[in-house]
């Protein structure tokens, strides 16, 4: 060969490798095709949190060891780590870091100052990850800038105002990218904000679509409010949401209508507030929504991760949506045109008397926050909330965190200045051994309880399932576990020494596959 | 406005008019923790860590008015204690209650320190705490009874738990962490104190004199 070909061949391969170091988004739609690697928040799309990894099995796991520990600058760590190519991405509020998956040692770390001025109003100063695509990580930031880091170096290639942060918007979530966009939601539904959710144009940062969460005058569903109630209508988009790829269909929820726990107002169903909406891909329109609580006067936003499957409804085969809600019932919807489908609480609760055909909640009355306070179950907080749920195929079980939590609620007035609480009350949970929690498998396509394991406290972390046959968990105590993923019996649990608050994600280092999660400022990877 | 918001909010644990319960009185015109009006508006909204919550559901305007409201609490006089100090301190002693409670350094830290538990309780809670020990048992003194795979039962009150695991301390003051999936029982023993209850032990007298002495503790400082 000429000496002049050699270096061609060279220079291709050069090219070659630095293209498949690309996160394409053929690689996302595809996540099955690499299980080794973990490339959007949920590993795949559909928002399952479901690795086909089965290397660790029910019959190994007890063999489970740290094999590195990462420890983050700050506290409570809820990140849910990106893995491509032989690098680990994580984030904490307003930083960043691509760390060595064999090691855990930082290749790089990026962070930006938070503003003086900047206050979380109604939540902590978290970050619950990263998203990738081709040669970029994108990144949010509580003062709401979306960044889009150069995978490389950790460099900005560009960055967006999202929002201003003054009036009481945040970012906290983790974007998710689409074709060609990267989609997010804001935090601020304690702050009276207009919620909406943004798609970005991947390779610039222009902003390609806004969804704003309550509608504005002449639009549909502006007549579910009264007066200017709107202007400070709340209805925030702080979790992750789902895509189907197929429909070019994007799936969020949204959150609680403001003032939280004072609904004078507000009369009328509040629309699009705690309802999940689907938006066209392209442009953002909305091709329909579901309230899952009409009226909220209870705090519970319908942020939560959607979880698409396939279900069979009556004997035909349907294209679902899986959503446990903050406000202890369970839906599955279909994701083509929002029909509801079926639903049942799974969790103890005291404001409904169950659902009626289309899915709307039989409320019971009188269980409004009041001055003097009343009981309700659930909690604000919800029979479940941000961290992830997850669906196995293999199992067709949809796993959920829950939270048994009862509290009362109080109402008060509520002023709105900008950039302030603008809640309306609060609340008193009942404490101590009162509370407790579960980690519970649901058959997906009716929600009815295929089996539980009850855990000492009202969990804060999310879930995830493996072809293993295992389901992952972690506490507020500091374990995290494994418990068989057709019985729920527990078959391996590890002292982490902190509050686990975070996803746990499964991939591949050299070929045998690893899980890892956080743990206060911890991420653990363990593997056999 | 003051008034209904402090009967709402605050007299569960201080009161109906402010006399106290597990919270103190708050009939007294100087209070140690909020000397002056910008830190009882802190002690509202932020509480005092671990036993006061912080009223972070009440507006400023409505923490303003609620702190007014305990400032007219301050001129209603405080009932005056019809007990000896002096032979309650005596009698702490020989009815053993050191063999379970420290004061300022003293004595066994089986139950909680008293060394600051007058500035903390009113005079009616402690009396309860005497009499009914069980009314109002923390979190942080659960009594349990535990049966072992080899069949011992074992009382004691638990120090910490997790979903897998539980710590205990016998009465002895021995510690024992067993797994829970290990144990043929576990029975948390809700509404039981390990504080034996004092209604027969005491006369009268020896409870008020008790009851002054553990009132006039207000801590180390
Ligand atoms: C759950 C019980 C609880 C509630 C509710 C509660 N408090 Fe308290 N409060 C306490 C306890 C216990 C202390 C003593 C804490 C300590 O010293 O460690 C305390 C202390 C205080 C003090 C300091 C007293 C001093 O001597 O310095 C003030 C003032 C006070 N509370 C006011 C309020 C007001 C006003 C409210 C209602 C908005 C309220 N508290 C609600 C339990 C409570
Ligand atoms: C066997 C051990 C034991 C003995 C003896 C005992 N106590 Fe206690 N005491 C406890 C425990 C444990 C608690 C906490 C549980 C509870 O409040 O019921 C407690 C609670 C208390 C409290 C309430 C503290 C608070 O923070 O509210 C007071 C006051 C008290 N004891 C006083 C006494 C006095 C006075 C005596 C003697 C007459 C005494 N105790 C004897 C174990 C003991």
């Amino acid at each position: 060969m000429k000496r002049s070909s050699l270096f061609l061949l060279a220079s291709f391969l050069l090219v070659a490798s630095f293209l498949t170091a690309q996160v394409r988004y053929e690689r996302i739609a595809n996540a099955d095709n690499e299980p080794g690697n973990w490339l959007t928040y949920s590993r795949n799309s559909l928002g399952h949190r479901y690795s086909p990894l089965n290397q660790i099995t029910p019959a190994n796991v007890t063999g489970l060891k740290v094999k590195w520990a990462y420890q983050f600058p700050d506290p409570r760590t809820e990140v849910s780590p990106i893995v491509a190519d032989g690098v680990m991405y994580v984030t904490g509020p307003n930083s960043a870091a691509a760390l060595d998956l064999q090691t855990g040692r930082p290749f790089w770390k990026w962070s930006r100052p938070i503003p003086p001025d900047y206050q979380s109003i109604g939540f902590g100063r978290v970050n619950r990850g990263p998203a990738i695509l081709d040669d970029k990580l994108f990144v949010a930031t509580l003062d709401c800038d979306l960044v889009a880091l150069d995978i490389k170096s950790g460099q900005e290639r560009w960055s967006t105002k999202v929002a201003d942060y003054k009036p009481g918007y945040s970012l906290t979530m983790a974007p998710l990218v689409i074709p060609g966009k990267v989609v997010v939601g804001v935090s601020g539904g304690e702050a009276g904000i207009r919620g909406f959710i943004d798609a970005y144009d991947a390779k610039t940062g222009k902003r390609a679509w806004r969804f704003w969460t309550i509608p504005g005058p002449g639009e549909p569903g502006h007549e579910s409010w009264s007066g200017d109630a709107w202007k400070t209508g709340g209805g925030s988009t702080w979790v992750t949401g789902s895509y189907d790829p197929q429909l070019n269909l994007v799936y969020w929820g949204v959150g609680n209508p403001g003032p939280d726990w004072n609904g004078d107002d507000r009369p009328g169903d509040n629309l699009y507030t705690c309802s999940l909406v689907a938006l066209e891909g392209d442009t953002g329109a909305l091709r329909w929504h579901f309230q899952f609580t009409p009226h909220d006067t209870h705090d519970w936003d319908a942020t939560h991760v959607p979880v698409l499957f396939e279900g069979e409804v009556r004997g035909k085969k349907r294209k679902l949506i899986g959503v446990a809600n903050r406000n202890a019932f369970y839906y599955a919807l279909d994701r083509e045109t929002g029909e509801f489908i079926a639903g049942r609480a799974y969790a103890k609760q005291t404001w409904a008397n169950g659902l009626d055909d289309r899915g709307r909640p039989m409320v019971i009355p009188g269980n409004e926050p009041s001055e003097e306070g009343k009981l309700v179950w659930p909690n604000l907080n919800g029979a479940t909330v941000w961290f992830s749920p997850s669906y196995s195929p293999q199992t067709g079980l949809f796993y959920v965190a829950v939270r048994e939590v009862g509290a009362t609620y109080f109402k008060r007035e509520a002023d709105f200045k900008p950039g302030t609480f603008f809640a309306g009350g609060g609340e008193q949970t009942l404490g101590g051994d009162d509370e407790w929690g579960a980690i519970r498998a649901l058959e997906a396509t009716t929600g009815r309880i295929a089996w539980e394991f009850r855990l000492k406290s009202a969990p804060w972390a999310g879930v995830l399932s493996t072809a293993g046959g295992l389901v992952f968990g972690g506490t507020n105590e500091g374990n995290f576990f494994a418990l068989d993923a057709k019985t729920g019996k527990p078959l391996w649990d590890f002292q982490t020494g902190g509050q686990v608050a975070a996803n746990p994600i499964a991939f591949n280092i050299d070929g045998r596959q690893h899980i890892a999660v956080s743990a206060n400022r911890v991420l653990y990877v363990f593997g056999l | 406005m003051g008034k209904r918001l402090f009967e709402s909010q605050c007299a569960l644990c201080h009161g109906q008019t402010g006399g106290g319960g597990r919270g103190p009185n708050l009939h007294r015109p100087q209070l140690n923790k909020a000397p002056d009006d910008a830190s009882l508006r802190k002690v509202i909204s932020q509480g005092i860590q671990p036993e006061m919550p912080g009223a972070w559901q009440l507006s400023p305007r409505e923490v303003k008015s609620v702190a007014a409201y305990v400032r007219t609490l301050g001129s209603i006089p405080l009932e005056p204690l019809p007990g000896n100090p002096s032979r309650g301190e005596r009698l702490f002693k020989t009815k053993a209650c050191d063999t379970c409670h420290m004061i300022s350094g003293q004595g066994s830290g089986f139950g909680p320190e008293l060394t600051g538990i007058g500035s903390k309780r009113s005079a009616a809670f402690l009396r309860e705490s005497l009499v009914a020990p069980e009314a109002a048992v923390p979190d942080e003194f659960l009594l349990l009874d535990l049966v072992t795979a080899s069949g011992a039962t074992i009382r004691g009150v638990r120090m910490n738990e997790d979903s897998f695991s539980i710590q205990i301390k016998e009465l002895n003051g021995e510690f024992h962490s067993y797994r829970k999936a290990a144990l043929k029982d576990l029975r948390k023993l809700r509404g039981k104190s390990p504080m034996p209850s004092y209604a027969d032990a005491l006369k009268p007298e020896e409870m008020d004199d008790l009851i002054a002495y553990l009132a006039s503790l207000r801590g180390n400082s």
